[in-house]
């Protein structure tokens, strides 16, 4: 058993996400990495948006910080910048981070300010109704998309990936190890990290397209899981509709905040 | 070739019926069926298969699972 009361707030259990939703598994791994690396509670501070994901902050018991839909990392910033010795963690999701927020995403990626960003990705807006999000899968039905839904998808890793993160993984809440694993990794990288945790929403994308209960849906990101080592060996074709998991990129370059400390310390010493 | 057959272990599972929302996720991870859903909630059946893999304190969302190996104490 492991003992994850201690960085709860039991007060506010249940957890509002419905039966079958893999938020509170990632939930569990982001509590055990922590736990693993030996962090002090009051050492971390968790930023969130809006959103399913984002309820998240209600229940964990450090510092936490539930802001506006998609400025998640903007505040993340702010924070990071005022107290470098916190360990800030972004909670969000796919719509959070990648459509309302996307150009703050992208910007934190690219100057790698140190962050540790876990993305939830449900391919859809699941709290504010259901609606198409920059990860709903081409045909797709979502409630602002009753006909599929027909725009490409966002790659969310390998957007973070281009823009400059220094480190990206995705993995899916079917592997609570390998998840927890990823997550204690991405708060040691110094710079911008992403996990990418892939989490089955049964109540607005699964009922909708008739994908069976959470349950089913987990089966299914099991089935369709391919670790990334195999995939660089795979077609384009080949991986149509699988989930790619594992470290994209780990390699460390000048950190945001790093910089900013040698302007502050450069103009001291001339003073 | 024998398969090595885990041990069976000194275990004790806790379900909290209040948090418990019968999503089925530790009943289909289960290897050896020691789950079933009861009324909609979560139930131990067959504790003595229980080998104390942890897979389904790790998988439960909702933190309504706790196994304690008796053994590791």
């Amino acid at each position: 058993m492991f003992n994850y009361d201690q960085y709860l707030r039991i007060t506010k259990f249940p957890l509002i996400w419905c039966p079958g939703c893999g938020d509170g598994i990632v939930l569990k791994s982001l509590v055990r990495a922590i736990d693993k690396l030996g962090i002090e509670k009051d050492s971390v501070c968790m930023v969130s948006g809006i959103g399913c994901a984002s309820r998240l902050t209600g229940y964990v018991d450090f510092n936490t910080l539930h802001t506006t839909h998609g400025r998640a990392m903007t505040f993340a910033t702010g924070v990071k910048m005022a107290k470098p010795d916190l360990h800030v963690i972004v909670i969000t999701g796919d719509g959070d981070a990648t459509a309302i927020g996307g150009n703050h995403y992208i910007h934190a990626a690219r100057r790698n300010i140190d962050l540790t960003v876990i993305l939830f990705n449900n391919h859809i807006y699941g709290m504010t109704g259901g609606q198409v999000s920059p990860t709903t899968p081409k045909g797709m039905l979502a409630s602002t998309a009753p006909y599929g839904s027909m725009d490409h998808t966002f790659n969310i890793s390998g957007l973070a990936q281009a823009a400059g993160a220094s480190f990206v993984a995705r993995a899916s809440v079917h592997n609570g190890v390998q998840l927890e694993n990823y997550i204690a990794k991405a708060i040691q990288n110094k710079g911008f990290s992403l996990v990418e945790a892939m989490s089955p929403c049964p109540t607005a994308y699964g009922r909708r397209n008739r994908l069976g209960a959470g349950v089913d849906m987990i089966e299914e990101l099991k089935r369709d899981a391919v670790p990334y080592s195999k995939a660089k060996k795979m077609t384009p074709e080949e991986l149509e509709g699988k989930v790619v998991t594992g470290i994209f990129i780990n390699e460390e370059h000048p950190e945001c905040r790093s910089e900013y400390q040698k302007i502050i310390d450069r103009f001291q010493k001339e003073k | 070739m024998t398969l090595k057959v885990k041990e069976k272990k000194d275990v004790e599972i806790e379900i909290s019926e209040a948090w418990c929302k019968g999503c089925v996720i530790c009943v289909d991870y289960c290897p050896h069926d020691v789950l079933i859903m009861e009324r909609g909630k979560a139930k131990v059946a067959n504790l003595a298969a229980c080998t104390a893999c942890m897979l389904c304190e790790l998988h439960c969302p909702d933190f309504a699972i706790v196994v304690r190996d008796k053994s590791k104490e």
